[in-house]
């Protein structure tokens, strides 16, 4: 197969449980060589979709095709090649996490040096810990580690930063950026919005089973109809004021009031709504202290397309 | 494109490789689990320490043979009931509830080398309860019949094979169907019951009218059947009969109703 082929194609996937449609005719395709990031709120489909490309699901609609091989027929010839980071879980509850670590690196044929991911990924301190005693981070870290030891070509990372604190996120992704720029392919579910613009080269939204965008961070956020608007003011505002003001901003605004004295507006990226911000805020006796125009975010994007925040 | 830390060589190690480690694994963590050390270990020493030094005091024999001969071969039967069922069965159904069956399951390793890893495990960990009761045993003075030294040890090992082949195809049953907790609740129980009652320390024959019943049971065949070869030289074919007809069945039904997840 050349290496210009898509790593991962999906076909209008259909999966069910029960009568409840968890994808929805589902289709996206994943570059080798990328780092492609699945978004979108919990329950939109992401771990199941994730699943049938591990072989753990049979598609009951549609077809999947990873690395060119069907996870299903081709399951022995597959799973050699990926590395799967489980949501949670995966480990003995009694064995200790190099131990864990050990035990997969010795099913590869040329696993990676474990004493050196547990460096890089800070497990040194825990490496004798039975796994049930480990921090939720440190889970995370050892389940990253377990997906990449048999060096696989294509990583499928299952929400890989729940959990951790913001240091232990920042190795994590710079991990991330490090395994792609050896040649790996990583395939990563988050309802994160900043890690799928941090370092993803293409990012598909998922809502309810289906792709509802796809494209660059970039092409994702640029330009578009609306723009976040943050107000702080000196004051505290009058009651009612969220609903007064979207009356004078008129159709197409969201006015959601975070306290006392501070709003986010989402609406028409255009000069006028920042004016008629600041006349409202005349009228009604309150001082603008901070008043930006944010950068169109990937949340914007789902709130504009779905009419619903991505994480509340 | 250079040659990084990371850059892909997959693959996955032999088939023999993976089961070897696999078992390794497996061993590891039998033995390293307090409750499972009980159940392996502890539990059948008290059963005959305590059994000997009672049936001493009273004074009874069994079957006109010292008590120690016949319950010997009876707490090394419940030995291999204690690892490949309960052990087996609470084992099992952790690995599912943790996850640890799902991440394997993404590996090189097969499912067929998951079996065979834990097959050997297990084969192991008999091995080594039946070395630390052959020798309790015989510090208590135990004397296995001499009569046929090469039938005694076929019988031995028929009975282990066929006993530990049966009782883990319905540890795996019951640890693939249920949830891990009621596993853990149903496999101790069942344990409980047959060690009672199920002529595994004691022969079916002192169970009165339940003696047919009881030969039936795979916990009443495995005992009859270290018995016969180890106080009578004597192979029990029925017995062993029987338990080839429960490692059958068990394996057949658990191949059709297992739930990996």
């Amino acid at each position: 197969m050349p290496p210009a082929s898509p790593a991962v194609v999906i076909d209008g996937l259909v999966m069910r449980y029960g009568d409840k449609v968890a994808v929805d005719g589902l289709s996206l395709e994943v570059a080798r060589g990328s780092v492609t990031a699945v978004l979108g709120p919990n329950g939109a489909g992401k771990t199941t979709t994730l699943e049938t490309c591990e072989g753990y699901r049979v598609p009951q609609g549609g077809t999947v095709r990873v690395l060119g091989l069907d996870p299903q027929r081709d399951r022995a010839a597959l799973l050699p090649r990926i590395g799967v980071m489980l949501q949670s879980g995966g480990a003995w509850s009694g064995a200790r996490a190099v131990e864990m670590l050990e035990h997969l690196a010795a099913l590869h044929a040329h696993p990676l040096d474990t004493s050196m991911l547990v460096e890089r990924l800070g497990l040194g301190d825990c490496g004798r810990t039975p796994y049930r005693r480990l921090s939720g981070g440190q889970k995370q870290r050892l389940g990253l580690a377990l997906a990449l030891v048999g060096r696989p070509e294509l990583v499928f990372v299952d929400e890989p930063t729940a959990g951790m604190d913001p240091q232990a996120r920042r190795t994590t992704w710079e991990l991330l950026e490090e395994i792609r720029g050896d040649g790996v392919t990583v395939v990563l579910t988050t309802h994160h919005m900043d890690e799928a613009e941090h370092l993803a080269d293409r990012i598909h939204i998922i809502d309810r089973g289906t792709v509802i965008a796809s494209g660059t961070p970039s092409e994702l956020t640029r330009g578009g109809r609306s723009a976040t608007i943050r107000l702080v003011v000196n004051r505290p505002f009058p009651e009612g004021a969220p609903e007064s003001l979207r009356a004078d901003l008129g159709p197409g605004t969201e006015v959601r009031q975070l306290d006392d004295v501070s709003m986010l507006i989402h609406g028409p990226a255009d000069g006028t709504t920042l004016g008629r911000v600041s006349r409202w805020c005349e009228a009604h006796d309150v001082l603008p202290q901070t008043l930006t125009l944010g950068q169109r975010t990937l949340e914007d994007v789902f709130l504009e397309i779905t009419g619903r925040e991505l994480a509340s | 494109m250079s040659v990084g830390t990371f850059s892909p060589a997959p693959g996955g190690a032999s088939l023999a490789r993976m089961v070897l480690a696999q078992s390794r694994m497996e061993a590891r963590l039998m033995l390293r689990n307090g409750e499972q050390l009980l159940l392996a270990i502890v539990i059948p020493v008290i059963v005959l320490v305590g059994g000997v030094l009672a049936a001493g005091r009273i004074g009874i024999d069994l079957d006109g043979h010292r008590a120690v001969d016949v319950l010997t071969p009876g707490v090394l039967a419940l030995a291999v009931m204690s690892t490949a069922f309960t052990s087996v069965a609470i084992a099992t159904g952790f690995e599912r509830r943790y996850g640890v069956i799902k991440l394997l399951g993404s590996s090189p390793l097969p499912r067929h080398g998951l079996l065979l890893g834990k097959v050997l495990a297990l084969l192991n960990v008999v091995a080594l309860q039946l070395v630390v009761l052959v020798v309790v045993g015989l510090a208590l003075g135990w004397e296995p019949t001499l009569a046929h030294p090469p039938r005694t040890m076929l019988g031995v090992v028929l009975a282990v094979g066929l006993g530990t082949a049966a009782f883990a195809a319905l540890g795996l049953l019951v640890a693939g169907a249920l949830r891990a907790e009621a596993t853990l609740a149903l496999a101790n129980l069942v344990y409980l019951l047959l060690m009672a009652g199920g002529g595994v320390v004691l022969p079916a024959s002192t169970y009165g009218a339940a003696e047919a019943l009881i030969r039936w049971l795979p916990s009443g065949a495995l005992g009859e059947a270290m018995r016969a070869t180890l106080v009578d030289a004597r192979i029990d074919v029925s017995a062993l009969l029987v338990l080839a007809a429960w490692a059958v069945a068990g394996t057949v039904l658990t191949a059709r109703t297992f739930k990996w997840e």
